[in-house]
C-alpha cells in the first residue's frame, strides 16, 4: 500500500474514532425515573438530570452541616415531571445554591431515592447567568 | 441631540457606508479590466475607499457615544444601566463597554475598521478584491448591532446598544406614575470581570477575530481572481499575526480564569473555551500549509481548505456563543439576544459561499502529485502536523457541537436527549494528550528536512544528539521520580511519551536555533515557536495531570462505608486560630480581612466597628500597617463593601511562613463569587480558594440570653470557658457614638481563657440621664469563640454586675488547596511562543513588500 492511501485510512479510522467515542461517552438528559430504571438494570453511566431545588413557604430542602462534613451536601430536587429525590453531592455546598433557578446534576442513581452527584451545574436568575460547580476537577 | 440618538445614527451611517464601499470594491474588482497597478486613476476605487472613510468615522462616533453613555452615566440607557454602575473607575467602564453582546460585536467592528486602513495602504493589486470580501463581513457584522425592525414581517435585525431602558423595561408600573423615571445607579459590572485582565482579554481575542478575516478574504479574493496561488504571500504575515494574536487572547482568559474564577485551573474545556481554541488550532494549521506552499509549490488545496474552514469556524463559535444555543452546556456564553437566526443564516451563507467558490475552481488549483512527496521531505512532516492539529480540532468541535445536534432533530421534530460526556476534563484530556504528542514529535522532525529531499545517514546524523539528550532527560526524571527524590513520580505511559516528545522537541528546535542563528536570526521563529509550544505541552502535562488537591483526606477517616473513594474530601474545615496539619503545612486560619480604599494593605475585621454604611468603618484600636500607625481609635475608613478576604497562614515544617488571602465578594446583582489567591513557587503554584461563605455577625443564630450577676474579680464559666470581669471604669468617649457630657458610660473588661490564649471582651453600658435614665448596652463579640457578652445592669447598691451571654458557632472557614506543579513552564513557553509568532511575523511580512516594492505582488516566483 502506499504512503498517501495509508495515512488516508488513518485519517478516517481516526475521525471514525472520535465520533464512535463522542457518542459513547455522551451522557443523555433524562428524568428521575429513568435514571432509576438503569440503576436497576445494572446500567452506571451517569446521567443528566434537570430540575429545580425543593422549596416551601421559602424554605429550601436542603442540609449542609460544614462542622460535621464539609464535603457533604445533601438537598431534594424536583424534576421536570415533578418527582422529588435526595441528591448528594460530596463535595461543599456551591455558592448561592438557594437562589438557583434550575438546577442541573451530573451522576448516578444510588439507591431508594438517593441520586448521587458528581457535578452541578445552576443557572441563576443573576445576570451572570450560569454558574458551574465542577467536582470533577482534580 | 441626545448620545444615543448621535449613536444610534452613526451605526445607521456605518452600515450604509459599509455596504456602499463592499459595492464600491466589488465592482472595481469586477470591471476593471487592466488588472495594473494604476489604481488611482479608478473612480469605483475611490468612491469606495471615500465609503470606507465615512464608514470607519461612523463606527469611531458609535463606539465614541457608547462609551461617552457609560462613563457619564447615563442610565436612561439600558446598555449603561445593565452593565454599568456609577462607582466604577474609568478601566473598569471599558469593560462595561465589552461586557454586553453588542459591545463585544463593536469591539470586533472597530478593530475590522482599523485594520481595513492598513490593507488599503499596504496593497497594490489586492486592494479591491481583498476589501470587497472585507467589507462584505464588515456589513454583516454592523448589522448585528443596527437594531432595525422591519415591521410588516417582523424581522428584526441586530440588537442596537443605544436602546433606552424605557423601551427595554416595557409598560413596568413605574413609568406610569412617573414617565422620565430614570434610575439613579446602574445594576453594575459582574464582580468577576472586574479585573485587569478583562480589560485586556477582550480587546485582544477581538483583534484576533478581526484579523482572520484578512487571510479569508485574500484567499476568497484569490478564488475569485484567479490567482490560485499568488494570494499566499501577502496572507501569510496575517495569518502569523492571527494565530499570534489569537492564542494570546485565548491564554489571556486561561489565565483569568485560573486566578478570578474558583474552577481550580485555566482550561476547563467549557464549550465557550473549546469554541475559539478549535479555530485557532486550524488557523496554526492553515498557517504551515501556507510555509509549506511557499517553500516548495505544495499544500495549496490544504491552504485554501484550512483558510476557508478556520473563518467558518470563527463564525461558527460566534454563533455557539452568542446564539444560546450552548444553554446550561456552558459557563459564560451570552444569552440569546434574538440573533441566533440572524447568526444562523449567515453562518449557512457563508459556508454556501465558501464551497462553491472552492467547488468552482478545485480543478484548475495547481496541485502537485501527492504521490511523489517523499517520507524525506520536509513537506511531508508539515502535512502530517496539518493533520494532526486538523484531527484535534474535529474532536473537540464534535463533541462540543453536542447542544447543536439537540436543537437539529428538535427543528426536525425528533427529541434528542444527548449532553455532554461528564467530566469533560477526562473526556477531552484523554484524546487530545495523542495529539500533542504527535504535535510535539512532528514539530521537531519537521524542522530537520531542510531540503526536498534528505538522506537517512545525514537526517541520522542531525536528529541523533537532541535524541539521546531527550531520551536521558526523560529517564533522569523518570528515575528521580521512582526514587522519590522528586515529587512527581509519572506513571502513565502516555504522560511518559508525552514528556519525552516534548524534550524531543526542545532539543531538537533548540540544536535548529543555534545553527541558524549564526547565519540570519531573522530565521529563528519557527524554532522558538516550536520550543515555545513544547514547554507549553511540559507545563500543562505537570500542572493538568498532576495537578494535586493538598487539602484532601487530612482527617483520615471515612464517614460512612459506602461511600465512593476518592470523591469525598477535598474541602477542610479551619477553625479560627486552630492549627491543621495538612501535607507539609501547618495552615491556621487567622480572620477576615477587609480591603481599604486608600491602602494595600488589608485591616482585620476585629480592628474595626462595623457601620450601616457598607462602605464605611471605625477603627476600634489603632491599627498599624506596614510598620506605622495608620489610623487611631474612632478614624472613619473607607473600605471596598463587597470585598471580604480570608488570611490563611501556611508554616513549612522547616518554619517559612507565609499568607494567602482569598476573597468572597459578594455582589447585591450578581450573588457571592469565591477567588482564589496563588502562592507561586518557582516549581508549582498553591492554589486556595474558599469553598463556602462563611457566615457573616447577622446570620449567625445565636443562642438566648444567658444572664449572670457576679462581682468584680469574680469567675464564670462563660461558653466553656473560663471567664474573669476583671475591671470596670467611667470613659468618655465610644468610637463611632455620639456621647451627651451628662452620660455616663462604663466599660467592663472580661478576661475569657482560650484553649491557646487569653481574649478581652469589652462590653460598654451607657446610662442616659438627659432622657430619664435610657439605658443602652454595647455588646463585645469573639468570632473565635463564637461568645458575645454585654453588660446589661449595674447595681451600685450591692456592687452587682449583670453580664448577658450569647453563644454561637465559632468561626470557621472551608477552603480546597490545589497545587500545580510548574505551571510557570506553560506561561514561559507562551512567551516564546509569541516571540517566535512576532518574529516569523516580521520575515514575512518583509518578503512580501520586498516583491510588492519590486511590483511583483502577483508573482508566484519563490523569494
Amino acid at each position: 500500500m502506499k504512503i498517501p492511501q495509508l495515512i488516508g485510512i488513518v485519517v478516517i479510522a481516526v475521525a471514525i474514532g472520535i465520533i464512535i467515542s463522542t457518542t459513547g461517552n455522551a451522557s443523555t438528559y433524562v428524568n428521575f425515573s429513568a435514571a432509576e430504571a438503569m440503576m436497576k438494570s445494572g446500567d452506571d453511566d451517569k446521567v443528566h438530570v434537570v430540575g429545580h431545588l425543593k422549596k416551601e413557604n421559602g424554605q429550601a430542602f436542603m442540609m449542609y452541616n460544614p462542622v460535621i462534613d464539609p464535603n457533604r451536601f445533601e438537598f431534594v430536587l424536583v424534576d421536570l415531571e415533578n418527582r422529588p429525590c435526595n441528591v448528594v453531592y460530596r463535595d461543599a455546598k456551591p455558592q448561592d445554591f438557594e437562589k438557583s433557578e434550575q438546577v442541573v446534576v451530573i451522576g448516578t442513581m444510588k439507591g431508594n431515592n438517593v441520586f448521587e452527584a458528581s457535578e452541578i451545574l445552576m443557572k441563576c436568575p443573576s445576570k451572570y447567568e450560569e454558574k458551574k460547580v465542577d467536582a470533577a476537577m482534580r | 441631540m441626545k448620545s444615543g440618538d448621535i449613536g444610534h445614527l452613526a451605526v445607521l451611517v456605518a452600515f450604509a457606508f459599509s455596504l456602499l464601499s463592499t459595492i464600491g470594491f466589488f465592482i472595481h474588482t469586477l470591471y476593471n479590466p487592466n488588472e495594473a497597478f494604476k489604481k488611482n486613476e479608478n473612480s469605483w476605487l475611490s468612491f469606495a475607499r471615500i465609503t470606507y472613510w465615512v464608514h470607519t468615522l461612523g463606527v469611531f462616533v458609535i463606539v465614541g457615544s457608547l462609551y461617552f453613555i457609560i462613563h457619564q452615566n447615563q442610565f436612561e440607557y439600558h446598555y449603561a444601566w445593565s452593565h454599568s454602575s456609577s462607582e466604577l473607575p474609568w478601566y473598569y467602564k471599558l469593560s462595561c463597554f465589552w461586557e454586553g453582546q453588542e459591545g463585544s460585536f463593536l469591539l470586533w467592528i472597530c478593530w475590522h475598521a482599523l485594520l481595513g486602513i492598513v490593507l488599503i495602504r499596504v496593497n497594490e493589486f489586492w486592494e479591491a478584491p481583498v476589501m470587497a470580501v472585507f467589507m462584505l463581513v464588515q456589513t454583516i457584522l454592523i448589522s448585528m448591532i443596527i437594531g432595525v425592525e422591519i415591521p410588516w414581517i417582523e424581522l428584526k435585525f441586530g440588537s442596537s446598544p443605544f436602546i433606552l431602558l424605557k423601551d427595554y423595561l416595557g409598560d413596568i408600573p413605574i413609568y406610569a406614575k412617573n414617565p422620565t423615571w430614570i434610575p439613579e445607579d446602574g445594576t453594575g459590572l459582574n464582580p468577576l470581570l472586574q479585573n485587569y485582565w478583562m480589560v485586556i482579554h477582550p480587546p485582544t481575542l477581538f483583534l484576533g477575530f478581526a484579523l482572520t478575516v484578512v487571510p479569508f478574504a485574500y484567499a476568497v479574493a484569490g478564488l475569485w481572481k484567479s490567482k490560485l496561488a499568488e494570494w499566499v504571500r501577502p496572507a501569510l504575515p496575517w495569518s502569523i499575526a492571527a494565530a499570534m494574536v489569537l492564542g494570546v487572547g485565548i491564554l489571556m482568559g486561561g489565565y483569568w480564569a485560573y486566578e478570578t474564577l474558583n474552577f481550580g485551573g485555566y482550561w476547563n474545556w467549557d464549550p465557550v473555551e473549546n469554541a475559539v481554541f478549535v479555530p485557532w488550532l486550524v488557523l496554526v494549521a492553515s498557517l504551515h500549509a501556507m510555509i509549506s506552499y511557499k517553500n516548495s509549490s505544495v499544500a495549496l488545496h490544504a491552504s485554501f481548505i484550512a483558510v476557508l474552514a478556520m473563518y467558518f469556524l470563527i463564525w461558527y463559535s460566534t454563533f455557539l456563543t452568542r446564539s444560546g444555543i450552548l444553554g446550561e452546556s456552558s459557563v459564560h456564553s451570552f444569552t440569546d439576544l434574538g440573533l441566533s437566526n440572524q447568526l444562523g443564516l449567515g453562518l449557512i451563507l457563508l459556508g454556501a459561499v465558501v464551497i462553491g467558490l472552492l467547488v468552482l475552481r478545485w480543478k484548475k488549483i495547481p496541485s502537485e502529485d501527492i504521490e511523489s512527496m517523499s517520507v524525506f521531505s520536509r513537506e511531508f512532516w508539515i502535512f502530517m502536523g496539518i493533520l494532526v492539529l486538523s484531527m484535534s480540532a474535529f474532536q473537540v468541535i464534535f463533541s462540543t457541537s453536542i447542544p447543536v445536534y439537540n436543537s437539529f432533530f428538535k427543528l426536525v421534530g425528533f427529541d434528542f436527549k444527548m449532553a455532554p460526556p461528564p467530566s469533560q476534563e477526562v473526556f477531552y484530556s484523554n484524546w487530545q494528550i495523542w495529539f500533542g504528542i504527535g504535535i510535539a514529535t512532528l514539530s521537531a522532525l519537521g524542522q530537520f528536512f531542510w531540503w526536498k529531499k534528505m538522506d537517512p545517514a545525514k537526517l541520522w546524523k542531525a536528529l541523533s544528539i537532541p535524541l539521546l539528550l531527550s531520551v536521558l532527560v526523560c529517564s533522569i526524571l523518570l528515575l528521580l521520580g521512582i526514587l522519590g527524590w522528586i515529587e512527581i513520580r509519572l506513571d502513565k505511559f502516555s504522560y511518559i511519551l508525552l514528556l519525552l516528545c516534548s524534550l524531543f522537541s526542545i532539543f531538537a528546535n533548540a540544536s535548529i536555533f543555534f545553527q541558524v542563528v549564526k547565519n540570519n536570526y531573522r530565521l529563528t521563529g519557527g524554532a522558538l515557536a516550536h520550543m515555545g509550544v513544547a514547554l507549553m505541552l511540559i507545563g500543562i502535562l505537570y500542572s493538568s495531570g498532576y495537578s494535586n488537591v493538598v487539602s484532601k483526606n487530612i482527617f483520615g477517616l471515612k464517614f460512612s462505608e459506602n461511600m465512593s473513594e476518592q470523591e469525598n474530601s477535598e474541602n477542610i474545615l479551619l477553625y479560627r486560630n486552630e492549627p491543621v496539619g495538612m501535607d507539609e503545612f501547618q495552615l491556621i486560619y487567622k480572620g477576615p480581612r477587609l480591603e481599604p480604599l486608600e491602602r494595600s494593605e488589608l485591616i482585620a475585621k476585629d480592628d474595626v466597628i462595623e457601620m450601616e454604611r457598607p462602605d464605611m468603618v471605625l477603627a476600634r484600636t489603632s491599627i498599624r500597617l506596614g510598620g506605622e500607625l495608620a489610623y487611631r481609635p474612632g478614624d472613619s475608613i473607607r473600605i471596598h463593601p463587597e470585598n471580604r478576604y480570608y488570611e490563611i497562614q501556611y508554616t513549612k515544617s522547616k518554619g517559612d511562613t507565609f499568607a494567602l488571602f482569598p476573597r468572597i465578594q459578594q455582589n447585591k446583582e450578581m450573588g457571592t463569587v469565591a477567588s482564589p489567591d496563588i502562592k507561586r513557587f518557582w516549581s508549582r503554584d498553591l492554589y486556595s480558594h474558599l469553598s463556602i461563605v462563611p457566615l457573616d455577625e447577622s446570620e449567625k443564630d445565636w443562642s438566648p440570653t444567658k444572664e449572670y450577676k457576679v462581682k468584680q474579680g469574680d469567675t464564670v464559666i462563660l461558653n466553656d470557658y473560663i471567664s474573669v470581669l476583671e475591671k470596670l471604669e467611667r470613659i468618655d468617649q465610644i468610637p463611632g457614638i455620639p456621647l451627651e457630657e451628662t452620660d455616663i458610660s462604663v466599660k467592663a473588661s472580661v478576661r475569657v481563657l482560650g484553649k491557646n490564649r487569653e481574649y478581652w471582651l469589652h462590653p460598654v453600658f451607657v446610662i442616659r440621664t438627659s432622657q430619664e435614665n435610657i439605658i443602652g448596652t454595647l455588646p463585645d463579640t469573639e468570632d473565635e469563640l463564637g461568645l458575645r457578652v454585654s453588660l446589661l445592669n449595674i447595681d451600685p447598691v450591692k456592687e452587682e454586675f449583670t453580664l448577658g451571654v450569647n453563644t454561637s458557632q465559632k468561626d470557621f472557614v472551608v477552603m480546597k488547596v490545589i497545587e500545580k506543579p510548574l505551571v510557570n513552564l506553560l506561561w514561559l513557553g507562551t512567551l516564546l511562543l509569541v516571540l517566535g509568532f512576532v518574529m516569523a511575523m516580521i520575515r514575512r511580512y518583509q518578503e512580501f513588500k520586498k516583491m510588492r516594492d519590486k511590483k511583483q505582488e502577483i508573482q508566484t516566483t519563490i523569494a
